[in-house]
């Protein structure tokens, strides 16, 4: 049996209609009509100890309701999880002392109080032993390099400094499950880099499971081997990420730049186009090889200088997500 | 037990942070216990004379309630909890290893308990001073104080699961405004707060001693101020542990099946 194994699960919420105008109010107080939404539709999975997941979909795809239900925290209409050997909602208060959440769009520090004042509380909240939670804190403030910003109120901090406090935070207690809910919304590139790199290295040094929702998709480059892909509610792929680029990523944008003129009218052009000091090509690569057409051009014209786009996942996902139609 | 009673210690401190708002509560105690005070020495003076309290009985009464005011009001609402509900930052507070309902009751008597610290000692100071009849009467028997120690603690205990109850109702209805709302200023006007229940209609005082708010204000002030027997006080303290278990299993109920239902607002 896999470590998280999830069995079609589902879970619908009940959405109250607001009728508008001007009694619109008083209409919904006498009558009230229910929106039934389908969050998530049968939806099974499983995951080995170990993995880094990336589960990705568009907005309202039922991404943090899978992770909400994931941690314990809603219960799902039916279907079944077993974490660990342990149900999520139901033996809630011993399951989530073995893992760790965040949630990018919320804080789990305390406002007004420096962040190593909430880790001591946390410490107590999980009941740690001084000696490994001293050891452990020292780990963290080491690896997200938190020395200088961990005796500042948290309402002081930037965000991507406060995202490093919440990511630690989420780790005091070792869990062996990391769920993070978009860790990276509205960090900066650097910031990101950081939050990257912990966490790949956490994953390989503590065997923590990882399991990111985000939308920037270079988050799932850089860390998740496998992506799981949702939209409205349900499972659409389940797989590695280069399966998916091989069967989706099949145009390349090269840049050439040149003072002579050319035009190819070929099935493996897309679309070709004059720019500044060049012309631009967008090829179908399983047509044609790059060193091919590359062979073919310069065979052509003179060529000062060429740049090829390797292909941009975000495109990728917005191909995808247009062929599944969510 | 540890960790809830760092919750406690965690909301204590912040509690005695607020310095400004513990002057302005004390003030506010102080001028309105001074007001009540006035009213009932001018109802007395001209009244016909049969009445349900001596008058030096009442006015200790209204001190009691001034000085430990930030203890016996029902009309309380607890910010934190009520955002978490509203934003949805709950999520954080069900991944802890910890049950919701015992967490959020020592956060909520953490707070309170703060803010009583800081305007207790002041206001029984002034009342203390007043000129007779305007004063705070401290003339009580040792088994009678002690008595009332005890009924004070579990009156306290009370308030912390009733005011519990309203907030685990939120969970439910998502607001404190509507019915919640109703129910504080209910529980208010029974628990003895504005008026002293000897002074209701009779039906109203039958209705009063059944329910479990007035076991949090006006019986133990009318203990201490001797308007209460001994005895009375004893079967008084069962009703008090009974209405605390009935609460608290309530209260329970409530945070169970609303998480069950739970719905985490804002994505």
């Amino acid at each position: 049996m896999s470590f998280i194994e999830v069995k079609h699960i589902n879970k619908t919420f009940k959405v109250p209609i607001k009728s508008s105008g001007r009694f619109g109010a008083l209409k919904t107080f006498f009558s009230r009509k229910y929106n039934y939404i389908k969050a998530i539709n049968d939806i099974s999975f499983s995951i080995k100890k170990g993995e880094i997941v990336g589960y990705i979909g568009p907005n309202g795809a039922g991404k943090s309701t899978t992770i909400k239900i994931l941690s314990g925290i809603l219960v799902p209409d039916s279907g079944n999880v077993v974490i660990d050997k342990m149900i999520p909602w139901k033996d809630r208060k011993k399951y989530v002392s073995k893992i760790g959440v965040v949630f990018g769009q919320r804080s789990q520090l305390w406002w007004d109080i420096p962040a190593i004042d909430s880790f001591n509380l946390l410490k107590n909240i999980y009941k740690l032993d001084d000696k490994e939670y001293q050891k452990t804190l020292n780990e963290l403030i080491e690896l997200l390099n938190l020395k200088d910003i961990i005796n500042i109120p948290v309402r002081n901090l930037s965000l991507g400094n406060r995202m490093k406090c919440e990511i630690a935070a989420s780790l005091i207690h070792k869990p062996k499950i990391l769920f993070l809910d978009e860790p990276t919304i509205g960090l900066d590139a650097i910031s990101k880099k950081v939050v990257r790199e912990f966490i790949k290295k956490i994953n390989k040094q503590n065997k923590v499971t990882v399991i990111l929702t985000t939308h920037d998709m270079a988050d799932i480059e850089a860390l998740a081997k496998r992506i799981i892909l949702i939209g409205k509610g349900k499972l659409l792929y389940d797989g590695s990420l280069s399966k998916l680029k091989r069967k989706y990523d099949y145009f390349r944008k090269i840049k050439v730049i040149t003072k002579d003129k050319i035009k190819i009218e070929e099935e493996y052009v897309i679309e070709q186009k004059n720019i500044e000091g060049g012309i631009e090509f967008i090829i179908d690569i399983r047509k044609i090889e790059i060193n091919e057409f590359i062979k073919l051009i310069s065979s052509k014209i003179s060529i000062s200088d060429i740049d090829i786009d390797s292909g941009n996942i975000d495109e990728l996902i917005v191909k995808l997500y247009e062929d599944f139609k969510i | 037990m540890k960790s809830y009673i760092t919750y406690f210690k965690l909301k204590f401190k912040t509690g005695l942070q607020y310095r400004a708002a513990a002057l302005a509560g004390m003030a506010t105690q102080v001028f309105f216990g001074f007001v009540y005070v006035s009213i009932y020495v001018a109802f007395y003076e001209s009244g016909s004379g049969n009445l349900p309290m001596k008058l030096n009985e009442i006015v200790s009464y209204v001190w009691l309630g001034q000085s430990l005011h930030a203890i016996v009001y029902m009309w309380y609402k607890d910010k934190e909890i009520l955002n978490m509900i509203k934003s949805g930052n709950i999520a954080y507070e069900l991944c802890r290893p910890q049950d919701l309902y015992f967490m959020w009751a020592s956060k909520i008597l953490g707070e309170r308990l703060s803010n009583c610290a800081l305007r207790f000692l002041p206001v029984i100071l002034f009342a203390l001073i007043l000129p007779s009849p305007f004063n705070l009467d401290l003339n009580i028997a040792l088994p009678r104080l002690l008595l009332f120690i005890v009924v004070m603690i579990l009156s306290t205990i009370l308030m912390t699961v009733l005011v519990l109850l309203y907030h685990v109702i939120c969970l439910i209805t998502l607001d404190e405004k509507g019915i919640v709302n109703i129910f504080m200023v209910v529980s208010d006007i029974l628990s003895g707060m504005l008026i002293p229940i000897p002074f209701f209609p009779k039906y109203l005082q039958n209705i009063s001693n059944i329910l479990p708010f007035r076991y949090i204000t006006d019986f133990p002030f009318r203990l201490y101020v001797g308007n209460i027997s001994m005895n009375e006080g004893f079967i008084g303290i069962i009703i008090q542990i009974i209405w605390i278990v009935i609460l608290i299993i309530l209260g329970r109920l409530i945070t169970k099946k609303a998480l069950k239902k739970a719905v985490i607002q804002g994505g």
